[in-house]
């Protein structure tokens, strides 16, 4: 626990699970969770380094903006898949192929 | 003791955002995502972020769970606790995913961090982050403002029945 | 001190924003009363100023308070207020003269179109005089000059439906802009030379030498001496459009189209005494040259327009040149150095020309409502030629009327008498005693004095014309006359204040010798050091002793002057000795000129504007017909063959090479686009092996 590869590697696997989510998931919520456990481990991050290397609290503040932009994206996010749904009966990212059009 | 606790909250951690990414019921997954959020706030404390610590449960867990429920209960047929969940391109996503979990770790790991050797205890941070959010940071501040109304009005425009 | 200045500065502020924005509803509900009622509580605050100045009795009292308005680096501005007894006293004479005018107004505008607006214009007026008034730095005053500038021209133009209200509008506007173009030239030399717009700053900054060390080598290597004089110069343009000296007056007369209480509280008594109290700011740093300019144009003036005043027939006409008259005099007094004199005949002049206009407001009113009744809108009701007889009909506007005539004409016991005879004493010991400046170079000095004296017998003339014409004789349209009833109370009791205003008690307590005015005001107002080191300046040391000389002769002068004037116009307009057609076909030309007064506007019209106006249809014409026809046109046709020849090598050429390009394109983009299906997680899979890729090659 007083070492920084603790937290470094349990911020990679946060990640790594986080991106899986994003990357596989068709539930557009589901893929709204992946992205949070994304924003965590960059947290983490940024919280250790600021312990162990810095040594001051600008990681932190770094952080809390990071909180607010989660909180801000979450809710925008969540309007977008209300439109979606209303829009299409369903949420499912994959069958959102307009793009290709 | 501490190591105990330490080790048990980074387990949870783990686990708990395996199941958010492998499970599959979505209530499941909302309620191991709880987990996760909870575990990292233990992992702040044990990092000496108290004030973070506090937010990440006030926000995370207050705020940002409670509206991905109310995304799930708004757009599925909620006749059951059962919502499942499928995934797409399972392969080629495990394989990548694996392959940035590889490099971030190769890289990361054998670095040597100059001051890792001496890691830091802050007392308590809440003053310290007062003190900066109002001075070095405060242009950051005012616009992260301006973004919070920016989301909100858009996310209340957006989800209007008629665009 | 500061915090009541403060209060007297914005309550008018506030009252134009609670007109504008919310007068319109309250019209018919008494919304006026805010305004006035703000205006009484600056009044009250600043008679509260007046006390304390009293109770301190210190020459030398001044504050200054400033913030930064403008920073950029070397240069910088600042906004600021600076309080000193002539600021206490001004500050008087506008709140006495605003409150008076917004309770007058009640009556005399009642029922009108824009009734609100009205206030409103009239609170920020008063709240840019007052701006003026305390500026501590040239560049503010220069803020509040336009915005008096602004409130003056709205007021003119508050009947705008009629054009000659309009014009008069933009005349006003434009005449004085012409002025302030000098201002301004002379406010950057200064702020150029020295750094600051500040007064206190540019006085000490030249007093120790900047100015002659700077000057030189920033103005190509002029003499400094020379540029302070043509600084000066300048600057006092201002106060010539502002105070309406000649030759910028021609605005003035023609702003009494605007309502008569404005005529009194702007055009009379306090914004136009702005170019006056602008010159006060200026004293310390005038040299001699300049102050001999500004005597020079103060005392012609002075003359000029009393010789007009005679002939005119519109009462408001009258007291218009009167008006420009009597600003003559006082910027003359600064030009001689007689700063005590100038600025106190801005103070008397403020309280009994407020009071005539006030009153001929009165007699206008009455006329206008008794033309009502009779449904007559042909005859003018300002006509002097119509009146007649009055004084039985208005004992009230009469009186008023009988003591500031006296007041302004110079006659013992009233104010008008105390300042002017200051003012004639200065010229005269200027005239015996200067030698600095290029009117003493010319020995030209003691046209001042004749300017003085002959204005003071022509004053005294037309005044007492103007008494005869409306309150003597028989009426001359009987029916009219029939009709004629006192104005109401709200209407004469600030006549009366006003009157009381021009007794010559007031200014000189405590003592009470009519003949002298040492005083209360003397004692607080004293002439400041001049700052001028760079070349000849005013000896005021010297001077005050001569000033003290000259005071006996030139008061016995000034009245055998005053009463010869008198006696004149009663000759001829009460007891109809000598018969005014007559003296008028004697005088042939000089009749003529001065009642047209002196073709002023139509040198301008004629001389100035159409030359001007030709001069720019012939330009207009030479670029349409060479400039255009030959150079544009010819340069385009030209450009047209070159570029058609370069057209052809395009097509040929470059387009070739760019039709390849994008068929080699089409076919990339028609191989590649099976990899686009759509799905966003697709993409992302692409990036994220992207970015591994290339991650490894660039670490392995």
């Amino acid at each position: 626990m007083d070492h920084l590869s603790s937290y470094l590697v349990l911020s990679a696997i946060l990640f790594s699970l986080g991106l899986y989510t994003v990357v596989t998931r068709r539930n557009a919520v589901a893929i709204l969770m992946g992205v949070e456990l994304i924003l965590n481990a960059a947290n983490i991050n940024f919280v250790a380094f600021s312990k162990f290397v810095t040594h001051n609290l600008d990681g932190h503040l770094i952080s809390v903006f990071i909180i607010m932009l989660a909180a801000a994206e979450a809710a925008v996010a969540l309007a977008i898949v209300l439109n979606l749904y209303n829009d299409r009966g369903h949420i499912n990212v994959d069958e959102a192929n307009a793009l290709k059009q | 003791m501490a190591d105990f606790i330490f080790w048990m909250i980074w387990a949870l951690v783990v686990a708990s955002a395996a199941l958010v990414a492998f499970g599959n019921n979505l209530i499941h997954s909302v309620f191991a995502l709880m987990g996760t959020f909870l575990g990292v706030a233990g992992i702040y404390i044990f990092l000496n972020a108290d004030f973070l610590a506090v937010t990440q449960i006030v926000v995370y867990v207050g705020g940002i769970l409670v509206l991905l429920v109310f995304g799930i209960m708004l757009t599925n047929q909620i006749s059951t606790a059962q919502i499942s969940q499928s995934s797409v391109q399972k392969g080629l996503g495990l394989l990548v995913v694996l392959g940035v979990l590889t490099i971030i770790l190769t890289s990361v790991l054998p670095h040597d961090w100059v001051g890792s050797i001496t890691p830091m205890a802050f007392s308590e941070t809440v003053e310290g982050i007062g003190r900066l959010l109002f001075t070095d940071y405060l242009i950051l501040f005012e616009i992260a403002s301006v973004l919070l109304l920016g989301a909100l009005i858009g996310a209340a425009t957006l989800a209007r029945k008629e665009l | 001190m500061i915090k009541l200045a403060l209060f007297i500065l914005f309550l008018p502020l506030l009252s134009f924003v609670l007109q504008i924005f919310f007068g319109r509803r309250f019209e018919d509900k008494k919304g006026e009363w805010v305004s006035v009622g703000i205006q009484f509580i600056t009044l009250i605050m600043s008679l509260a100023m007046l006390a304390m100045m009293l109770s301190k009795n210190d020459p030398n009292f001044s504050i200054e308070v400033h913030q930064s308005w403008l920073d950029l680096g070397l240069f910088k501005i600042d906004l600021g207020i600076y309080i000193d007894n002539i600021t206490i006293i001004m500050l008087n004479v506008v709140a006495i003269i605003s409150a008076l005018v917004h309770l007058y107004s009640t009556a005399y505008m009642a029922g009108d179109v824009r009734y609100s607006r009205y206030f409103g214009f009239l609170g920020i007026f008063t709240f840019s005089m007052n701006g003026i008034v305390l500026a501590n730095s040239l560049f503010m005053i220069y803020i509040f000059w336009e915005l008096v500038g602004l409130s003056s021209y709205l007021l003119i133009g508050h009947w705008w439906e009629k054009d000659s209200a309009a014009d008069a509008g933009k005349k006003a506007f434009i005449t004085n802009r012409i002025g302030d173009i000098g201002m301004f030239t002379g406010m950057l030399i200064i702020a150029t030379v020295l750094g600051t717009f500040n007064f206190q700053l540019i006085a000490e900054r030249i007093h120790d030498g900047v100015w002659a060390a700077n000057a030189g080598m920033l103005f190509g290597g002029i003499d400094p001496h020379t540029l302070l004089t043509i600084a000066g110069i300048l600057v006092f343009m201002g106060a010539v459009g502002k105070s309406a000296q000649f030759p910028l007056h021609v605005w003035l007369p023609d702003a009494m189209e605007g309502p008569t209480p404005v005529s009194a509280l702007i055009h009379a008594a306090t914004m136009v005494a702005a170019g006056v109290y602008l010159t006060v700011r200026l004293f310390p740093f005038l040299t001699a040259d300049a102050m001999a300019t500004i005597a020079f144009i103060g005392g012609f003036t002075a003359i000029y327009a009393a010789t007009i005043a005679i002939t005119q027939n519109d009462i408001k006409k009258v007291l218009a040149y009167s008006t420009v008259s009597q600003l003559g005099y006082m910027i003359m007094a600064l030009g001689t150095g007689a700063y005590v004199a100038g600025f106190f005949h801005l103070v008397t002049h403020a309280m009994f020309k407020g009071a005539l206009f006030l009153a001929s407001g009165s007699v206008i009113h009455a006329m206008h409502h008794s033309l009502h009744k009779l449904k007559d809108h042909d005859t003018d009701p300002q006509d002097m030629r119509n009146m007649g007889g009055l004084r039985t009909k208005m004992p009230i506007t009469f009186g008023v009327f009988m003591v500031t005539t006296a007041a302004i004409s110079g006659i013992p016991l009233f104010s008008g008498f105390l300042s002017k005879d200051a003012i004639l004493a200065g010229t005269w010991a200027y005239a015996a005693n200067v030698n600095e400046g290029w009117l003493a170079n010319l020995h030209m000095a003691w046209i001042l004095p004749v300017f003085g004296f002959g204005a003071a017998a022509i004053t005294a003339f037309y005044m007492f014309r103007l008494i005869f014409m409306t309150f003597y004789g028989e009426a001359k349209k009987p029916q009219v006359f029939k009709h004629i009833q006192e104005s109401p109370k709200v209407m004469t009791v600030p006549l009366m204040v006003l009157a009381i205003l021009s007794m010559f008690f007031v200014f000189t307590l405590p003592s009470v010798n009519p003949i002298s005015d040492h005083g209360w005001f003397t004692h607080v107002v004293q002439a400041p050091e001049s700052a001028v080191t760079t070349g000849p300046a005013f000896e005021l040391e010297h001077f005050e002793h001569s000033l003290h000389e000259a005071h006996v002769p030139a008061m016995i002068t000034s009245i055998l002057v005053a009463g010869l004037g008198i006696l004149l116009a009663v000759l001829v307009y009460l007891l109809n000795k000598i018969s005014a057609e007559k003296l008028a076909t004697k005088l042939g030309a000089l009749y003529r000129g001065s009642f047209n007064k002196w073709y002023m506007d139509e040198f301008y019209i004629n001389g100035i504007i159409r030359p001007f106006l030709k001069g720019c249809d012939a330009l207009g014409r030479f670029d349409l017909e060479f400039y255009d026809h030959y150079l544009i046109n010819g340069w385009g046709r030209n450009t047209k063959r070159t570029s058609k020849a370069v057209g052809l090598a395009d097509d040929l050429i470059v387009d070739g090479a760019v039709n390849f390009s994008g068929i080699i394109f089409q076919w990339l983009g028609w191989t590649l686009k099976f990899i686009q299906t759509g799905k966003i997680q697709n993409y992302l899979i692409f990036v994220l092996i992207g970015a591994a890729l290339l991650f490894v090659v660039n670490v392995f």
